[in-house]
């Protein structure tokens, strides 16, 4: 009995004097005082020293992309640091190219907060804010993939781009201990600013996506931030378009030719969309709907793995093999695609061997 | 036991007890971190500054607050809880006041708190009955010992990148098979002295 009591004493009391010293040590040596923080040379926040940069700039309410949650793994939340932030950290390196070396270009994440920092930001980021939606609908377009419709709330809209994504935070629920957001891209209209809708394919062991699938209720409530990114949709041209995608990235481009029937422009387009078997088609109505709406639009489905037993009469093989042999005439083309790295490198390479600009040829990796 | 002097148990620590090589502790991060050798001259830095620290803590702690109190069965326990308090606080310490170091070493602290080999260390020097001196010589020579494996092993590394390797056996696979084959090698140096 005493043995137990001296054992329990002395564990306490050692636990409790370490956990003394590391609370003394956070609020002196941890502390770094009141920094000012300079965004876009023109903006000033005070904020308090010692944090990362990224969870300074969440503190201001400015969002960053970031899919990991500040652990240095995913190497979105890259800022121009002009001013402050310490050198280059080895945790950073492996995410950055030469050319935003010389930039100095940091991951927000990894970089410091602990003396007056001026950085870069574009200024679209300012647009980006957060949101509680309410889930509206969830409709299975195929056995993996599914549409979620997002309602904001009354009085809040959002304002993006055709082919910009959001990211949707994924809570923590049983088999699943850490909260994490991953980018999804908006496949509804523009115009309509009061929900979003998003396309969501399920990866086994995918901590979003199985809570979308598995757990997610019409009428849940969900955290989300956006709008982000560089693909969108571009008006200084009005030359034929090529768009490609595979799977769940169907969603940007829907969005994109939301946009055009809304708008009533007149652009060619071909879409070029890729999938293994019938099965894995959906939104064929959606897309026969397009080809009669829009000024001159083709929907061009082509299967990786159709069987005989399928009697699929429309194209056949990879995009990019398809693509190779409709493209003819590169002169003067615009390319929208959207879908695994693997996918867009190769419809890359192809387009730019048919003599396709690079400039011209706009992709979301994912 | 015959008493050795610290500094031949400091060499052996490099040598023929290496704490990769010979004892395989603090595997995860000499697999994970070994692929360039700049990084992991930093963390093997790291290792070695926080083994050496951490011994002399874990020393004093164990002859003057556990022994007198009969409590020697919870050096488990303690060792772990003073060694993950001491690299926080090493780290915040370094993070404020020696920005270079911090830059060098530093960041790689967090990742060290849990590597075996640190607790590995403090467990041998009660095992072994090791004096003051002999511990200290041995925390440092650990550090060094597996600050070279580290280094040796990121070098081949960085050769093997260039080879075709099976596909099986890419990343921790062969690095464990060459691990198992310095580990052989340095069985050559085990004649010289023997700790134990």
């Amino acid at each position: 009995m005493e043995s137990i009591l001296i054992t329990t004493a002395v564990v306490t009391a050692f636990s409790g004097i370490l956990a003394f010293l590391l609370t003394l040590a956070d609020r002196t040596i941890g502390d770094y005082g009141e920094v000012k923080l300079i965004i876009n040379e023109e903006k000033e926040y005070t904020v308090d020293g010692g944090d990362s940069l990224l969870a300074t700039l969440i503190s201001q309410e400015i969002f960053i992309p970031s899919a990991c949650g500040g652990k240095g793994t995913c190497g979105y939340c890259k800022v121009k640091v002009i001013e402050g932030g310490g050198p280059i950290l080895p945790t950073e390196l492996p995410w950055l190219t030469e050319e935003e070396l010389e930039d100095n270009v940091r991951l927000s994440c990894q970089c410091k907060v602990k003396e007056d920092i001026s950085i870069e930001i574009p200024e679209e980021l300012f647009n980006v804010r957060q949101y509680e939606v309410t889930v509206e609908s969830i409709e299975d377009l195929t056995p993996t993939i599914k549409k979620l419709r997002l309602r904001f709330k009354e009085g809040e809209e959002i304002d993006f781009k055709p082919g910009q994504y959001i990211q949707l935070k994924a809570p923590i629920y049983e088999g699943n201990d850490e909260e994490v957001y991953r980018a999804y891209s908006i496949a509804s209209p523009p115009s309509h600013k009061d929900y979003i809708d998003l396309i969501i394919g399920y990866v086994p062991g995918g901590i979003c996506t199985t809570y979308v699938h598995k757990y997610l209720k019409e009428g849940d409530t969900v955290e989300i931030n956006g709008p982000y990114g560089d693909f969108y949709y571009r008006d200084e041209h009005d030359n034929d378009m090529i768009l490609v995608a595979v799977g769940t990235g169907m969603a940007p481009i829907l969005s994109i030719l939301y946009h055009m029937r809304d708008n009533n422009i007149k652009r060619r387009a071909k879409f070029y969309f890729g999938a293994r078997t019938p099965e894995d088609l959906f939104l064929l109505d959606v897309m026969e709907d397009f080809e009669r709406e829009l000024y001159d639009f083709e929907f061009i489905p082509t299967l990786s793995r159709a069987l005989d037993e399928h009697n699929w009469s429309g194209e056949r093989g990879r995009v990019n093999v398809v693509l190779d042999k409709h493209i003819k005439s590169p002169e003067d083309k615009e390319a929208y695609l959207c879908g695994n790295p693997g996918m867009i490198d190769s419809v890359v390479k192809v387009l730019t061997e048919k003599g396709i600009l690079e400039e011209r040829i706009y992709y979301d990796k994912f | 036991m015959i008493e050795l002097n610290p500094f031949v148990i400091f060499f052996a620590a490099i040598f023929t007890n290496n704490m990769i090589l010979s004892n395989f502790l603090g595997m995860c991060s000499f697999i994970a971190v070994s692929k360039e050798i700049p990084t992991s001259l930093g963390l093997g830095q790291a290792v070695t500054f926080v083994l050496t620290f951490t011994t002399i803590l874990n020393y004093l702690i164990y002859h003057h607050i556990l022994v007198p109190l009969g409590l020697e069965y919870l050096r488990f326990i303690v060792f772990i809880v003073s060694i993950a308090a001491f690299v926080q606080l090493l780290e915040m310490i370094v993070e404020r006041y020696f920005p270079n170091l911090y830059y060098a070493l530093g960041i790689f602290l967090p990742l060290i708190t849990v590597n075996c080999a640190i607790l590995g260390v403090s467990l041998f020097m009660v095992i072994r009955e090791y004096t003051f001196l002999q511990s200290l010589g041995f925390g440092i020579g650990s550090g060094i010992g597996w600050t070279l494996a580290i280094v040796a092993m990121a070098g081949i590394r960085q050769r093997l990148r260039e080879d075709s390797i099976p596909k099986g056996l890419q990343g921790p696979g062969i690095t464990l098979i060459i691990t198992g084959l310095m580990a052989l090698a340095f069985v050559g140096f085990s004649g010289i002295v023997q700790i134990q």
